[in-house]
């Protein structure tokens, strides 16, 4: 059962994570430290990353400029934002309470 | 959701679906280049990052229903992209935007002078419905109209609203004692209303103003009244002197008018009709340069007049059968009269320019050909990314055509040069030439003219980038695309090679015609000779006969005794290349036709016995006039070889007596004449178009043995031939001298004969320039385009040559391998080239002199020079393949 969609909703977590330990990246940069940090057990769907990139930049929890990289290609470069800050801070903490929760139904069960 | 929200929100999210885009192509690149670190394939990689993808992207891309508004952004977004795209390979863009620049620079040039010599409406009221009106006589379509006949015309159609007549007439024009020499033109009644000019100021002569006894009038232009009146406010009633009459001005036109057949903007009209000169009413057989223009009533065909014209002619053939009988009224469009012959040459340069930009569009399809083999990775990417094939066309386009506007900008610099030197070699019968420029049509042609261009340019790499979809760019080795692609782009060298030969051989053609006429023999020697108007002042005329002999004389002394003057000649009447007037003549003791339009015709020229010097004209037998022959002696006469030729086949005509009694009205006017000697012929009507002109009897007259009663009438207006031994003597010393002789002489117009000989071939000359300019371009883009070709073409088979000299060929075999390629497409050029060239010169057959439209010579060297510059521009590939390095070639594979 490798159903990626039950995964697909907790990328803005990931994605805020990586920004606020790793400082600015570009997207391509972000699905990479997803799968190498999960040891390639998460694997972003391409397609729907950047739309969801845009979805957060929209609700202010990051931000984007375009930038040239060094082999000089134009690349949208993400930063998080404060308001990123707390929302990474609210959703871990609830990602945890929710994960320790069903950590404990399935251990106790 | 409001209208304006709907909008702003469907540009927004056109705005975020681009900008997603884009990132998605910048993930895509470096998933490839993983990939392709991993050890894959390039092309494989491309495809496995595609398919990892997904195709999401595209669903979206198609969900917008703002159809147009959806296009209008995608159009905005690849002009940015296209913009982006060029300025990644600067030298791209700059050989394809000057290579653009060039070929629709030259066109807009060209074309400006078209606009407004061809296209451009005469500058009157209905211009389409003013016709010339010319006497047709045996001798000449074109005559000039005797004043009598002219009023029964005008008084006899039924077709013209109206007829007007005009001649022009230098005037030598007093006010505040000051006198100055002006262009002007004496015109009949109604000659302003039918051309639809009105006057600024006053009023137009009314035909109460153009009779015999009529208060002195006068109409003055514009710049006239501005310079020398300093605009005065109330300038109409004044009074100026005008070759020594008094004349009342009358009224004010506009300097933007343009005196049809005019070369200047004239500055003084004068009512025809009181002109003080008898002959001019009575004699229905004298040419008075009396020329016509009429304005068709409305309904009536240029064929219905003629019919018309055909009836009154007739009538007054029957009226008057001595002098009418061979006399009919010859109707041309004014327009056609004002073309003449520059149609032709500008419909040529024209053509020969459209070549110039075809082959630059060509250049510039190699280019983007060439470019399209390194941008494959990119489209494969973009399609992989979800935009359509139509888009990858489209993206296509939108570049092609964007360089093509650049390019055309750039152009209008290259056109505004380009007329400026245009205008030097101009002939001077264009009317109007202040008004060539980059106008609003001329700058509406460029602009069309580049995006056709564009398209034109695009459109083949463009397909072959679609042909050769994502499916095969990724699948499909190189080489075989290659291989079709070089095809094409051979094709192209081909026809590139044809369209240039094609140019070379009309400026070869057009050049050895310019040396024909460098070498025809004017049959007088130009070098060194100056030429001027003298116009003594208006109270010379009344003098007696001989007062006036004796001035003349002494204007002939005073330039005689300069030092450095070698030979002095006062003449009248014709003038080498400069002027025309033809007396009819007979011969004493045949009998006399009865009509005196039936007389042959001879061009007079009223000389003194230096003139043969001062010209160098070639005596061929007998002798010249000499200072003998003068008011008292025996009156002579010397005729040219072709005179003597036609009229006096088998006998010798010295001797024999010219019987100049050909006028029924004014019996005995000019003595009957001894011929004395005969010269050589000259060439009266320039260089190119003597030989074609019916008139070429010429007869030379001793200004000594004019008439009495004509003398007055002939010190109005002398031209003064100088023949100098250095060039140091200039125009203002000799006019200085002529001047101390009288202060009230008017001295102007001055040309040296070389100037006038030049300027008879003005048009050939206009012609020869730019054709020779864009034949040289068209060499040059053409060379550039097969080294491009071939360059690219040795850069594909790269590992092919490498593999070959591996094997054992010798660098000269490669050499000779790809020298015979570029042979190949030089040869089916030239071959095709040969053909179109063939069949399209003589469409200026008309325009060349000396040599056929077909002329071998000029083919031979044309093919030549074409080839010989084609192999130095393959040369330097076939050299580069010659060095490849097997082992570097095949290491890259």
């Amino acid at each position: 059962m490798a159903r990626q969609d039950s995964f697909q909703g907790a990328i803005p977590l990931l994605v805020l994570k990586i920004l606020a330990r790793r400082g600015p990246l570009h997207g391509y940069g972000l699905t990479i430290h997803i799968k190498q940090t999960s040891l390639e057990v998460l694997n972003v769907e391409e397609g729907s990353l950047y739309p969801a990139l845009h979805r957060m930049e929209e609700a202010g929890l990051i931000k984007a400029k375009w930038a040239t990289t060094d082999k000089n290609r134009r690349a949208r470069i993400y930063e998080i934002t404060r308001a990123g800050m707390k929302e990474l801070e609210q959703e871990e903490s609830r990602w945890r309470n929710i994960s320790n929760a069903i950590g404990r139904v399935l251990k106790e069960a | 959701m409001s209208l304006l929200s709907r909008f702003v929100s469907v540009f927004r999210t056109e705005r975020i679906g681009r900008e997603i885009q884009e990132e998605q192509e910048f993930h895509i690149a470096c998933r490839i280049e993983e990939f392709i670190e991993e050890g894959m394939e390039e092309k494989a990689a491309a495809r496995r990052a595609a398919l990892e993808f997904g195709n999401r992207s595209r669903a979206q891309a198609d969900s917008h229903d703002a159809k147009l508004l959806v296009w209008l952004e995608s159009t905005v977004q690849d002009i940015h992209y296209g913009i982006r795209t060029l300025l990644k390979s600067p030298s791209f863009a700059a050989v394809a935007i000057v290579t653009l620049a060039l070929g629709i620079g030259a066109n807009t040039a060209t074309f400006s002078v078209v606009n407004r010599v061809l296209l451009s409406p005469l500058p009157y009221q209905d211009p389409d419905r003013l016709i010339s009106v010319f006497e047709e006589i045996p001798s000449s379509k074109r005559s000039s109209i005797s004043y009598p006949n002219f009023l029964d015309w005008r008084d006899m159609n039924r077709s013209f609203s109206s007829i007007a007549g005009y001649r022009g007439t230098d005037v030598n024009i007093s006010w505040n004692g000051e006198a100055e020499h002006l262009p002007g033109e004496m015109i009949s009644a109604g000659l302003f209303e039918i051309l639809g000019i009105h006057p600024i100021a006053g009023r137009t002569f009314s035909k109460n103003d153009d009779r015999l006894g009529a208060a002195p009038t006068i109409v003055i232009s514009e710049g006239l009244w501005k310079r020398k009146f300093g605009s005065m406010p109330n300038i109409v009633g004044q009074t100026v002197t005008v070759d020594g009459t008094p004349r009342t001005i009358i009224g004010i036109v506009s300097s933007s008018f343009h005196f049809p057949l005019a070369t200047s903007i004239n500055d003084v009209y004068e009512p025809m009709g009181n002109w003080n000169e008898p002959r001019f009413y009575a004699n229905r057989a004298a040419g008075a340069v009396w020329f016509a223009v009429g304005r068709l009533n409305p309904g009536v065909t240029l064929e219905d007049a003629r019919a018309d014209m055909q009836r009154v002619s007739h009538q007054l053939a029957i009226s008057y059968p001595a002098m009418n009988s061979s006399v009919k009224a010859n109707l041309v469009p004014l327009k056609d009269v004002l073309v003449g012959d520059m149609r032709l040459a500008l419909l040529v340069l024209q053509g020969a320019v459209l070549f110039v930009l075809l082959i630059a569009c060509v250049n510039v399809a190699n280019l983007l050909l060439a470019r399209s083999t390194s941008r494959e990775r990119e489209f494969a990417i973009r399609l992989a990314v979800g935009a359509g094939k139509i888009r990858i066309v489209r993206q296509l386009l939108t570049e092609s055509v964007l360089l093509a506007l650049v390019g055309g900008a750039l152009g209008l610099l290259v056109a505004k040069f380009g007329i400026a030197a245009a205008l030097t070699v101009l002939p001077q019968t264009v009317l109007r030439p202040d008004e060539i420029g980059l106008n609003l049509p001329v700058l509406l042609f460029t602009f069309s003219v580049s995006l056709v261009a564009g398209v034109l340019f695009g459109v083949a790499p463009a397909f072959k980038t679609r042909l050769a979809e994502i499916g095969s760019a990724l699948k499909e080795s190189g080489r075989t695309m290659a291989g079709s692609r070089h095809h094409n782009r051979g094709v192209f060298v081909v026809l590139e090679m044809a369209m240039a030969l094609v140019l070379l051989v009309g400026a070869g053609l057009m050049i050895r015609t310019l040396f024909a006429l460098w070498g025809v023999d004017p049959g007088f020697n130009p070098h060194r000779v100056m030429t001027f108007s003298v116009s003594p002042q208006a109270s010379l005329r009344k003098e007696k006969p001989a007062a006036i002999r004796s001035f003349l004389r002494q204007m002939h002394d005073k330039i005689a005794s300069i030092p450095g003057v070698d030979a002095v000649s006062l003449g009248g009447y014709a003038s080498p290349m400069n002027g025309d007037q033809e007396w009819y003549f007979w011969f004493v003791g045949k009998p006399k036709p009865a009509h005196v339009n039936d007389l042959p015709m001879a061009l007079a020229y009223i000389v003194e016995p230096d003139y043969l010097h001062a010209l160098q004209l070639q005596l061929k037998r007998g002798r010249f006039l000499t200072n003998t022959d003068n008011e008292l002696s025996t009156k002579v006469v010397v005729i040219d070889e072709t005179m003597a030729e036609k009229y006096f086949p088998a006998q010798d005509p010295i001797g024999r007596y010219l019987d100049f009694d050909t006028d029924p009205q004014n019996p005995g006017r000019i003595p009957n004449p001894q011929i004395v000697g005969i010269v050589g012929h000259v060439n009266q009507w320039g260089l190119a178009s003597d030989a074609s002109h019916p008139l070429q009897a010429q007869m030379y007259l001793p200004i000594a043995q004019i008439p009495d009663k004509e003398m007055s009438g002939f010190g109005q207006d002398i031209r003064m031939y100088v023949r100098t031994k250095s060039a140091d003597i200039s125009f203002a010393s000799l006019r200085e001298q002529l001047l101390s002789l009288d202060r009230g002489l008017v001295v102007f117009d001055n040309q040296p004969m070389e100037q006038i000989v030049s300027r008879s071939i003005a048009s050939k000359r206009f012609t020869v320039a730019l054709l020779v300019v864009f034949a040289g371009i068209a060499l040059v883009l053409a060379s550039v385009g097969i080294y491009g070709v071939l360059a690219h073409l040795v850069g594909q088979r790269r590992q092919e040559i490498g593999i070959r000299m591996a094997l054992g060929a010798a660098p000269w075999e490669v050499l000779r391998m790809i020298l015979g390629e570029g042979g190949r497409m030089i040869l089916a050029g030239i071959a095709i080239g040969v053909i179109l060239a063939l069949m399209l010169t003589h469409f200026m057959s008309s325009m060349l002199f000396g040599v056929k439209p077909t002329d071998l010579p000029t083919f031979v060297l044309v093919v030549l020079v074409l080839s010989s510059i084609a192999l130095l521009a393959c040369y330097a590939p076939a050299r580069s393949a010659m060095k490849v390095d097997p082992m570097i070639a095949l290491r890259n594979e």
